[in-house]
């Protein structure tokens, strides 16, 4: 509709266009720091980074795999909701019904991957928008915590305690919880199985155009469920970490939280359209709406909800980039 | 629930056609779930169809519905409209919360709060600040083609935020007669929130049906490529569209704070986008676009209300009909889906012809068309 405006920019750089807002979003990464360490005492320091990360290092394992959805064209509201799930059935696992944490996991990884997988199922086999089944996703998820139950549930178990409390140690007096370790390794793992695998190249094929990845005898219905399997598993992951975090199990955990997945995927520099974009876009993503959430909170005179109109105006800045550079995909 | 699942047999004795005149009414489907709710709460509660009259207003079951029910009812207009012309709404919850925001800081904060022309002020605010909310998400989708979904999420995301620093994260409490009635006043005794509801869904179906605008928003989303073709401008029918959707919310927006004569920027309009997509796939509109229902919408935003009325007589948390919800979401989608039906049609007749590649077939060539 609008090829006047964005015909030129594209024509400027076909090949830079999809880096260039993991370009912008890595400028914006430093000048933040930076004005962030002019500004206030004490925020020029590694820690702060690292602390960005402990704070949101469930934001990222959760946000990867909402990558991976977005990559396929898709998208999935549920993963809040599932990571709220996840909390609530550790604590219920562990807490009431006084199974060994080693236990509850595998559990709830695997209610994770197959809630996900479910979902990938029913898009696919029955050709609905993934956004209606997502949704259906996201009120059964939160539904079913309140069934579990409607009250919060803290954790005591000495096992999850000393791990919520262990402190990996780095060089230079610095530290990272190992929810942060795990988060790395889950990053690491996404990235070689994007562009090192058959399926990561089926992933995008699939966002790239979907018909033309069928005629090329690619296994869309597969991949399609594996990818929400994934975002599914990621999520029952990033609640795994979040019960770390809090130490609780509550239905209102993480309420919106697929919209800051979201929000971090699309700043990162992931296409909504599907078929371009970076998993380590993402984790740049991530750790600019930590870094708000910090700036905010070394600022002390504004108050939190600032945090959601700035990230907010940066998914309205990016959304605007992706459509003057490389987004012309739903003009023809 | 499987409605049209047996459309394809064809052959069927006279005696029933005028039954399935009937079934294959698009509001027969919402309407018979609705009255089967209604009834099987009848069942637990004996006097729940009982209107009684008190002080001069009718109280009862059936009214409460119509009255919690009118802010949902309001906003699912808005959103079938967009959803009409294949789009989404998610901006609506915050538009609530804002409208209602505004709207109790300004009477809050007025000399005199108590007075018609301050009430009338902070309204006149509420619905031009949406007006502008939906024009922004107008322009992004028209004008920069964005997509829908991601175009009103900016909103949604910020909205909240927008709506909690007009009310400092606090929330406002207002005493002003003029305002509360809006949302928990009565008038000819009914509330004048259903009576409210009842003017704008009369207004909207008269200017939409009445006149060729409906028509040219279902061509909009029925097929962009077609309607263009025909030389229907679809910049301005979109912007339209995200427009009313916006000013529906935000006087929603107002009945909710008005009912509660208070502001929650947090809480206000929590979700109600998600049952305002709800009520409108319930009422017969596909999400995909083109046709749509607004008496349709009307009765499912009436269906949810009544889910939650049923779950509150039940006696089991409320918060579970979130799961009842994400079950209706299920079945209406699946009995929407061409291909479930297809395939549950096929099952019915083993001996059908065209076997497995029609399952893929319809997909790819839609896509065709769309891209």
């Amino acid at each position: 509709m609008s090829t006047t405006l964005t015909k030129p920019l594209q024509r400027f750089s076909a090949r830079h266009a999809a880096r260039l807002p993991l370009m912008v979003t890595a400028t914006l990464l430093v000048a933040m720091f930076s004005v962030g360490s002019l500004q206030y005492e004490g925020f020029f320091s590694a820690q702060v980074l690292l602390n960005v990360l402990i704070d949101n290092g469930f934001l990222l394992v959760v946000a990867i795999g909402t990558t991976f959805v977005i990559l396929t064209g898709g998208i999935d509201l549920s993963v809040g909701s599932m990571v709220a799930l996840s909390t609530m059935l550790t604590a219920w696992l562990v807490e009431q019904n006084g199974l060994p944490l080693a236990a509850a996991v595998p559990v709830v990884l695997l209610v994770g991957a197959g809630g996900g997988a479910l979902m990938g199922w029913v898009i696919h086999a029955f050709e609905i928008q993934p956004f209606i089944v997502t949704l259906a996703g996201m009120f059964l998820a939160r539904g079913l915590c309140y069934m579990i139950s409607t009250e919060s549930i803290s954790i005591t178990d000495p096992t999850t305690t000393t791990i919520a409390q262990t402190r990996v140690l780095l060089p230079g007096g610095l530290f990272v919880s190992p929810a942060v370790v795990i988060a790395l390794v889950v990053l690491a793992l996404a990235f070689v199985v994007l562009h090192h695998t058959r399926f990561g190249r089926t992933v995008y094929a699939l966002g790239g155009n979907e018909s033309s990845a069928r005629l090329m005898g690619l296994p869309v219905g597969r991949t399609k469920v594996m990818v929400y399997a994934v975002s599914g598993l990621c999520s029952a992951l990033g609640g795994l970490l979040l019960t770390f975090y809090m130490l609780s199990g509550y239905a209102l955990h993480a309420v919106g939280m697929e919209l800051d997945a979201i929000a971090a995927a699309v700043i990162g520099g992931t296409l909504l359209t599907g078929g371009s974009g970076f998993v380590l876009g993402t984790a740049l993503g991530v750790t600019v709406l930590g870094l708000i959430q910090t700036i905010i909170s070394f600022q002390g005179t504004l108050s939190s909800w600032w945090t959601r109109i700035v990230i907010g105006g940066l998914l309205f800045v990016f959304i605007l980039l992706q459509r003057l550079f490389g987004g012309s995909r739903t003009e023809h | 629930m499987t409605p049209l699942d047996d459309t394809g047999a064809g052959g069927r004795p006279a005696r029933t056609r005028g039954a399935r005149r009937l079934t294959e009414h698009r509001l027969f489907w919402p309407a018979a779930v609705l009255a089967v709710l209604l009834l099987g709460n009848l069942a637990l509660t004996h006097d729940f169809f009982a209107v009684r009259v008190q002080n001069g207003h009718l109280y009862g079951s059936l009214i409460d519905i119509l009255q919690f029910g009118a802010p949902l009812i309001l906003v699912s207009l808005g959103m079938t409209l967009v959803i009409a012309t294949r789009g989404i709404d998610l901006s609506v919850g915050s538009t609530v919360a804002i409208a209602g925001a505004l709207a109790c800081e300004h009477i809050a904060t007025a000399k005199d709060p108590g007075s018609l022309s301050t009430v009338l002020t902070a309204i006149a605010l509420a619905v031009g600040v949406a007006a502008a909310i939906g024009l922004l998400n107008g322009f992004l989708v028209a004008r920069l083609g964005v997509q829908p979904i991601v175009a009103t999420l900016v909103l949604m995301v910020a909205g909240r935020g927008v709506a909690q620093l007009i009310t400092d994260g606090q929330i406002i409490s207002v005493s002003s007669s003029a305002y509360k009635m809006i949302g928990g006043g009565y008038w000819l005794t009914l509330p004048f929130a259903v009576l409210l509801a009842a003017v704008l869904v009369a207004v909207t179906s008269l200017v939409t049906r009445r006149t060729a605008l409906g028509m040219l928003v279902e061509s909009v989303g029925g097929n962009p490529v077609a309607s263009r073709l025909v030389g229907i401008r679809a910049a301005g029918l979109l912007v339209m569209v995200y427009v009313v959707s916006a000013v529906c919310a935000a006087v929603a927006g107002l009945m909710i704070s008005s009912n509660v004569s208070s502001a929650d920027g947090n809480n206000a309009g929590l979700w109600i986008e998600l049952d305002a997509i709800l009520a409108v796939v319930i009422g017969g509109t596909a999400l995909t676009g083109g046709r749509f229902s607004l008496g349709g919408t009307v009765l499912g935003a009436l269906v949810i209300q009544t889910l939650s009325t049923t779950i509150y007589t039940l006696g089991v948390p409320p918060e579970t009909t979130l799961v009842f919800k994400a079950l209706v979401v299920i079945v209406v989608c699946l009995a929407q889906s061409p291909v479930f039906r297809a395939r549950l049609s096929r099952r019915r007749r083993p001996a059908a012809p065209d076997p497995a590649p029609a399952a893929g077939d319809p997909a790819a060539r839609r896509q065709e068309v769309h891209s």
